[in-house]
């Protein structure tokens, strides 16, 4: 059976994650082990903006308000239960609904672009200054203390129903992983569902997807919300990774590393965004080792080179070359049948 | 009622206060509709100007008032001609690009000053006695301030021939455009001059916040909501957005606390969205500036 082109596409890369999954524990020390799950929580929050922004056409830039509400929502569920069995659902529909509330005033008052970018950006940047404001006593939640600048700790994954079973830092390596694969399998689908389809329409034109009859604010509002409970995802695994959740997650500075990913990655695919968070966070963390060179320094000129110069990204930027080379490969080889057999039809 | 002064003496600063931190930004997107998201960055720079001057012996309210303009303007005029001319008509290249100056900036003054507070100044002027209460003289100066700036732009948009030239540009840029008027230099001019206001603004808030690197994440937040609440005209706009916002941000911040406060204010302009998708100056006052 042959599949579809760019279905056996994500399986490929799917097998190649797996493939890494299983051979970077054997090889990679076990500091890089640890460093990575973090890593791989960045990534499924690059995952959810590279579908939001990439294939909904929601230019969300406070992606990380989902993201951190979802760290937060499983530091304090999971020291509330004792276990990470139920503070993972909790953590995602923690995510979801926020999303589903400021999707609705957003898209139902049909707010776009810049504005949708902006009140985004702020409602991030407002959780920052309200989460680092909590670190009185009384700043609460059940056993959770929110602790302010400092943060709430995040107590590690365990085997599900058992909290006594915590997982050691390889087993949370292969289930960060494995949510990594799973999440983007998922994206793939998503993107090829009809709904997926009714949403690239949408970002294509939203006044004739609106023209044949589609709710666009309900569409919009979906992908949305999907997005959101995927970044609520990488904040579980970005918080059991650090296993502490600061105000730092709503940052501007993290906002805007996440937007980074997706324009280096390539807005429209979803494994761009994911490469390009590896790649760049390695790229921060020796810049962080040395001290010439400041992070924010480098990021800013990535960015903007990026914008001015690769405006598509890397991967598309590739995927463009290779199907030019291609399609001239095809040209020449059409040439070639044609002369030889011009001495046949002609006479 | 010594309370009642007082505690309305803080909400007119608080609607000041946000007025001031947003008008450059305001005067960029309603001439422009680009949203600069260096705009902190600026601010910033702003405050970093009137540090480093009063540091080198210079007086502290040249420093403030005529210094901090006129390097933030420079910056901007050199920022529109290096950066965001290529990118006009690509509303979200350019908030990305902006995006990246905002780091950049960030970047080179954590390099050249090091990431903690440059030397503080304090605030001139002394302390204002309200019956019981006490209010700080240079809170009103900035109020003044404010005014007097608002009312600047008001004059200098409906009374100088730039003013004309720039409200048609602001209607119509390609019909002004038609009819002779350079609007590239339209915008070089419109963003100096919002760099150059915010500039101004940075340097005069600097005796009270202190300066760092990342003090623009402090005011952003709240500049673009007050802009994109406004809507496109730019003075009527930042007005009553600042008026409403710091309204309620005032109230609920003297009930509940600062932080609730800021939440509120946060609240309100999202309602506000949804019922007014194109800000209040897409409803009301759509004659405004």
């Amino acid at each position: 059976m042959r599949l579809p082109r760019d279905l056996r596409g994500t399986l490929v890369i799917a097998a190649l994650g797996s493939g890494f999954m299983l051979v970077a524990p054997e090889v990679l020390a076990f500091f890089t082990i640890i460093t990575l799950s973090q890593v791989i929580g960045l990534a499924i929050l690059a995952l959810s903006l590279a579908l939001v922004w990439g294939f909904g056409g929601i230019l969300c830039f406070g992606q990380t308000a989902f993201f951190g509400l979802g760290a937060y929502a499983y530091a304090v569920a999971a020291t509330n239960i004792g276990g990470s069995t139920g503070a993972i659902p909790i953590a995602i529909l923690v995510a979801a609904a926020f999303a589903a509330v400021l999707g609705y005033f957003i898209f139902y008052g049909r707010v776009s672009d810049v504005y949708l970018a902006i009140i985004t950006l702020t409602v991030a940047l407002i959780l920052y200054s309200l989460t680092r404001r909590t670190s009185g006593p009384e700043y609460k939640i059940g056993n959770a203390l929110l602790g302010g600048f400092n943060g709430t700790t995040a107590p590690p994954l365990n085997i599900p129903g058992d909290p006594q079973a915590v997982l050691f830092p390889e087993h949370t390596f292969y289930v960060a992983m494995i949510a990594l694969i799973a999440a983007y399998v998922f994206c793939s689908w998503l993107v090829r569902t009809h709904f997926g389809r009714v949403c690239i329409a949408i970002r294509e034109n939203e006044t004739r997807a609106e023209l044949l009859a589609y709710d666009i604010r309900l569409y919009k509002l979906g992908i949305f919300m999907i997005g959101a409970a995927l970044a609520g995802l990488g904040g579980v695994f970005f918080s059991v990774g650090v296993s502490r959740v600061t105000p730092d997650v709503f940052s501007l500075s993290q906002a805007a590393v996440a937007i980074i990913w997706v324009i280096v990655g390539g807005r429209g695919t979803l494994i761009g965004p994911v490469l390009a968070t590896f790649a760049l966070h390695y790229l921060t963390a020796s810049l962080g080792t040395q001290s010439i060179l400041n992070t924010n320094l480098v990021l800013g000129i990535v960015l903007i080179i990026f914008v001015l110069l690769v405006p598509k990204g890397v991967v598309p930027t590739l995927a463009d070359l290779v199907e030019l080379r291609r399609q001239r490969r095809i040209a020449r080889l059409r040439e070639r049948w044609l002369r030889a057999r011009r001495p046949h039809t002609g006479r | 009622m010594d309370l009642v002064v007082s505690l309305a003496l803080q909400i007119l600063y608080g609607m000041a206060n946000l007025a001031l931190i947003s008008l450059g930004l305001a005067i960029v997107f309603g001439m422009m509709r680009v949203i600069n998201l260096a705009h902190g960055e600026f601010l910033m720079l702003g405050g970093y100007t009137v540090v480093v001057a009063t540091n080198n012996g210079v007086n502290i309210w040249i420093a403030m008032l005529v210094l901090a303009p006129l390097v933030v303007g420079v910056i901007g005029v050199v920022v529109e001609r290096l950066l965001i001319r290529w990118l006009y008509g690509r509303m979200i290249d350019t908030l990305l690009a902006t995006w990246g100056l905002s780091l950049l900036c960030i970047g080179l003054v954590t390099s050249l000053f090091g990431a903690s507070t440059a030397t503080t100044i304090s605030p001139p002027l002394g302390v204002i006695t309200i019956g019981a209460y006490t209010s700080s003289g240079y809170e009103m100066f900035l109020i003044v301030v404010t005014a007097l700036l608002l009312l600047a732009g008001y004059a200098a948009l409906k009374l100088t021939p730039l003013g004309l030239v720039a409200r048609g540009t602001m209607q119509n840029a390609e019909m002004s455009s038609a009819l002779g008027v350079s609007t590239p230099r339209i915008y070089m001019i419109t963003f100096g001059l919002g760099a150059a206001v915010t500039g101004l603004a940075g340097g005069l808030l600097a005796p009270i916040t202190g300066v760092l690197p990342t003090i623009g994440a402090v005011y952003i937040a709240k500049a673009f909501i007050t802009v994109i609440s406004g809507g496109m005209a730019i003075l009527t706009g930042t007005a009553s957005a600042s008026v409403l916002l710091g309204g309620v941000n005032g109230i609920v911040a003297f009930l509940t606390g600062p932080t609730i406060g800021e939440v509120a204010l946060l609240v309100a302009a999202i309602v506000l969205l949804r019922l007014m998708p194109r800000g209040i100056t897409g409803t009301f006052f759509r004659k405004g500036l």
